[in-house]
């Protein structure tokens, strides 16, 4: 795999060049990272491309609205007795790059406004996303936004060492006075165009920013006008890890990747643009140029991808707003403002009020009669804050069984049931998530949302069949739900199966072990404290649910002919 | 980056474009309510409009934007002032205020002025984004993911037309009449019913699938952000049509006549899709009276009220979670049914 490696961290560097060029016609890159070495390595190697004028600002998730965008700098207010104004680091930034750790992290009311900069053109982001596996990844509305993307978890830091002179500052300067010379024509538009789609990538702001980075690699090279290497940089750096679908192509060694659509549920396809039925004759030569431009490794990495659950497709960044000390008010207290609460003026300066005179003495026994001694003097202790309340929000997590027992009889009015309660939900502002549990794993099927469109959709895609993993899915169950109230939610679990375990933890078959670990696993979920119902889906109660239900501490609910309608009542009278 | 992306040059989206003219033109229809998907020009329509619309009169110095013409609508300080002389006016380009998703509640409503409670001890109130875009636009982008004070705020506020602050000491009162246009991605989640109701049209902004329509779109962009001078200038004469039509639009609103058939055939309409309320009907009518003044015609008919009635009813349909038929395909139906207007 050494060359696999070399490649991904020549690549990398190639982008922090690009970068380095016209970071705000880029807007910059979406870094996978682990945090590592490497990750250091590059943006060492990015600082040192950067030039002087503009350093490389590192900014944290978990940056305050008033840091981010500018605001009232507090001390020098009271100070001045005048409103002053920080600049927020967005303005501080301005024509420079923004490195932001843990991207994953930052809150939507944070990531919106950022986008609106990054269409600006104002300031370019590294989004530096450490989010693994089932994490959610960085904002969409953000990633969309970020021309280059780039996996630093693929590439070797000597690798990254070794190649860091490939280019310098000087080189750098060379392309940005060259930039604006770069000529775009109409065939490389249409190249750029035709790729994206042929990748499946919907969203315009991608090919724009290919076309950007063809530019920057363009002038990086000192060419006037774009050449197939531009395009294929661009298709690499831009295009390829956004991918959804692999390219359509005339068919070639058996050791094709199965066809694009194979992979995707029925109900996405309408949803992504057809790949092939719209290129048309012309542009079909262009997209196999295109298609054969995006190299081996790549095309590896997406026959991969294609093949898993597309998790990460539909944006998440609302569904997870960190609930801040927002809402509405109710009451004031003393204490110092800090992020989250808010300086409440008038009862400060009322607090402040009666000491004016004594403290005015004390502070300028000589000036007493000055004009300026009006100023008013606030002390710490004067400060008081507003305090918000703010209903926290529930999640309701239907952890769903769809083995050969269950799914016979009852899986089409669970959907249905979930799908009326979420109708509900969005009245109530409620969340739901669904964990799906048959042959040898627990999946989430639904992530947490509020979303009846993507509910629907991936509802609507559920097979049922095959045996039970019950301990599995109660482990899993407990993971999502402590989860769920780490990010500050208030879970409540439904269960809906017959408790008929005949999956164990490691796979193997034999009821009587499955069920053991499956009372073990529902003890270890009671441990969590979680408003637990169980519903027995069963065609007639058994005794194994309600043994389970009582191992759960939860409310047992035998529903032998029970429609969607019934079943959404009996979870909502139980929530 | 100085003037937005110029309207006339969006290709496409002609829905979008339509609705919003339709809301430009007469500001009672309620707003627009734009979903879909990323990167499909929802906010540059948007941010686009300012420099469609002819600059507006105000009263100078008037910091809710009053209309000299309209006493009726005007704040307490313009009442207060003395009638005689007549106010100074001042020429203001019509407002489109962006609502960040973050906005606190002092920032939307307006707040204390710190400047003068802590300089001078004076309890002043400084206004807030309902104020800035009172007779414009208020542009709320990612609406689906606002937080619930902020749309609870915003329900009331759009209701009245007047923005009540009792807080910190304050009590002001002001005008806050404007055009509600929000966007945001369904995916992500659902709108507050009320608020949904809210809005007079609501379109569906799909990514266009025609690669020569995708290189269009691509092609212009890239014009525009490397030679903005030279592409605004080509787009000037277009730019300008447009809005002399929106102008001429508005006068010519007053004349349009709507028959006792379109009212009917409205009605029908709304009765078969099955719409809550008696909003659906007065939104349709407005919006057809807004495209017949726009196309030059004297009265409201079929041509018009089938254009924008997808439009004007798509997000008042009731849902039923277990159907999957969209509500334009169930209007559509419904037109199909329908037939002209007769009489």
């Amino acid at each position: 795999m050494p060359a696999a490696g070399e490649g991904a961290a020549r690549d990398a560097l190639l982008a922090a060049a690009c970068l380095a060029v016209d970071p705000c016609g880029v807007g910059g890159a979406w870094v996978r990272t682990d945090f590592g070495e490497a990750c250091r390595q590059w943006l060492e190697a990015l600082r040192a491309l950067l030039p002087g004028e503009h350093p490389l600002r590192r900014m944290p998730a978990h940056i305050d609205d008033e840091r981010l965008l500018g605001g009232i700098d507090l001390a020098a207010t009271l100070a001045a007795g005048a409103p002053v104004r920080a600049r927020g680091l967005l303005a501080e930034a301005g024509g420079g790059v923004i490195a932001l750790s843990s991207a994953e992290r930052l809150p939507a009311r944070l990531a919106v406004p950022l986008a609106a900069a990054l269409d600006r053109r104002e300031v370019a982001l590294v989004a530096l996303d450490g989010s693994l596996g089932e994490d959610e990844p960085c904002a969409r509305v953000l990633a969309d936004r970020l021309g280059l993307a780039i996996d630093l978890r693929e590439c070797d830091e000597r690798q990254l060492q070794l190649m860091s002179d490939e280019f310098d500052a000087g080189d750098v300067q060379r392309a940005r006075r060259r930039l604006g010379e770069v000529a775009t024509d109409d065939e490389s538009l249409r190249t750029l165009c035709a790729t994206a789609a042929a990748c499946g990538i919907g969203s315009l702001h991608v090919p724009l920013l290919a076309l950007r980075v063809a530019r920057a690699h363009a002038a990086l090279a000192g060419r006037g006008a774009l050449t197939a290497a531009d395009l294929q940089a661009a298709a690499r750096l831009v295009l390829a890890p956004r991918a959804t679908c692999i390219p359509a192509a005339p068919a070639q060694d058996s050791a094709e990747p199965p066809p694009p659509d194979a992979n995707e549920p029925e109900s996405d396809a309408a949803s992504q643009p057809e790949p092939s039925g719209q290129v048309g004759e012309l542009a079909d030569q262009v997209v196999a140029a295109a298609r054969a431009a995006i190299p081996a490794r790549l095309l590896a990495s997406l026959a991969a991808s294609a093949g898993q659950p597309r998790a990460g497709t539909s944006g998440k960044s609302g569904a997870t707003v960190l609930r801040g000390r927002r809402g509405r008010p109710c009451g004031v207290r003393a204490g110092a403002p800090r992020s989250g609460t808010r300086l409440n003026v008038v009862a400060t300066l009322r607090a402040a009020a009666p000491w004016q005179r004594v403290r005015q003495r004390a502070a300028s026994p000589p000036a007493r009669h000055a004009p300026q001694a009006r100023r008013v003097l606030v002390r710490t202790g004067d400060f008081r804050v507003t305090c918000f309340r703010q209903r926290s929000e529930t999640i309701t997590l239907f952890l769903l069984d769809a083995s050969g027992s269950s799914a016979m009889h009852r899986l089409a009015e669970v959907k249905g049931a979930v799908e009326l309660l979420l109708a509900e939900c969005y009245v109530r502002r409620d969340q739901v998530a669904v964990l799906a549990f048959r042959g040898r794993k627990a999946e989430l099927v639904l992530a947490p949302t509020r979303s009846l469109v993507r509910a629907k959709r991936s509802l609507a895609g559920l097979p049922g069949g095959g045996g039970t993993p019950l301990a599995t899915a109660l482990d899993a169950a407990r993971e999502l739900a402590a989860q769920s109230r780490r990010r500050g939610l208030d879970p409540s679990l439904v269960v809906l199966t017959d408790g008929q375990a005949n999956v164990a933890r490691d796979g193997s078959g034999g009821r009587q072990r499955a069920a053991e670990e499956a009372l073990q696993a529902a003890r270890a979920l009671r441990a969590g404290g979680f408003r637990t119902l169980l519903i027995d889906t069963a065609p007639r109660p058994q005794p194994q649910a309600r043994a389970l239900a009582e191992c759960l501490c939860a409310r047992y609910l035998p529903l032998p002919y029970a429609d969607a309608r019934a079943l959404a009542g009996a979870v909502q009278s139980a929530g | 980056m100085g003037n937005p992306f110029p309207f006339s040059a969006i290709v496409g989206q002609d829905e979008l474009k339509l609705a919003l003219v339709a809301a430009a033109i007469d500001p009672t229809i309620g707003g627009v309510l734009i979903f879909g998907d990323r990167g499909t020009g929802k906010s540059t329509a948007v941010r686009a409009l300012s420099a469609l619309l002819p600059p507006m009169s105000v009263i100078k110095g008037c910091r809710y934007h009053c209309d000299p013409a309209d006493p009726d609508a005007w704040c307490s300080e313009c009442r207060a002032r003395p009638s005689r002389p007549r106010p100074a006016v001042a020429k203001v380009p019509v407002p489109v205020v962006d609502m960040p998703l973050g906005a606190t509640e002092d920032r939307v409503v307006g707040a204390l002025n710190l400047e003068q409670a802590l300089g001078a001890g004076v309890r002043a109130f400084e206004p807030g984004l309902l104020a800035q875009a009172n007779r414009g636009f208020l542009y709320i982008d990612e609406v689906n993911l606002l937080e619930d004070h902020l749309v609870d705020l915003l329900i009331d506020v759009a209701a009245s037309g007047e923005n009540l602050v009792e807080r910190e000491g304050l009590s002001v009162r002001h005008p806050a009449r404007f055009v509600l246009v929000g966007s945001g991605n369904p995916e992500e989640g659902e709108l507050r019913p009320q608020l949904l109701d809210r809005f007079g049209m609501s379109v569906e902004v799909a990514t266009p699938l025609d690669l020569d329509l995708r290189v269009e779109i691509v092609r212009r962009r890239d014009q525009f952000e490397r030679e903005p001078e030279k592409f605004m200038q080509g787009w000037n004469a277009a730019q300008a049509k447009l809005q002399r039509d929106i102008v001429a639009a508005r006068r010519r609103l007053a004349q349009v006549r709507v028959s006792d058939a379109a009212l009917r055939w409205a009605a029908q309409l709304c009765l078969r899709v099955g719409t809550d309320g008696l909003r659906g009907e007065l939104t349709l009518i407005r919006a057809a009276r807004a495209l017949a003044a726009l196309h030059h015609r004297g009265s409201v008919g079929t041509a018009e009220l089938v254009q924008i009635a997808p439009a004007a009813l798509r997000h008042r349909l009731r849902r039923d979670p277990l159907d999957d038929t969209g509500s334009g395909a169930r209007i559509a139906r419904a037109l199909a049914e329908l037939g002209p207007v007769v009489g």
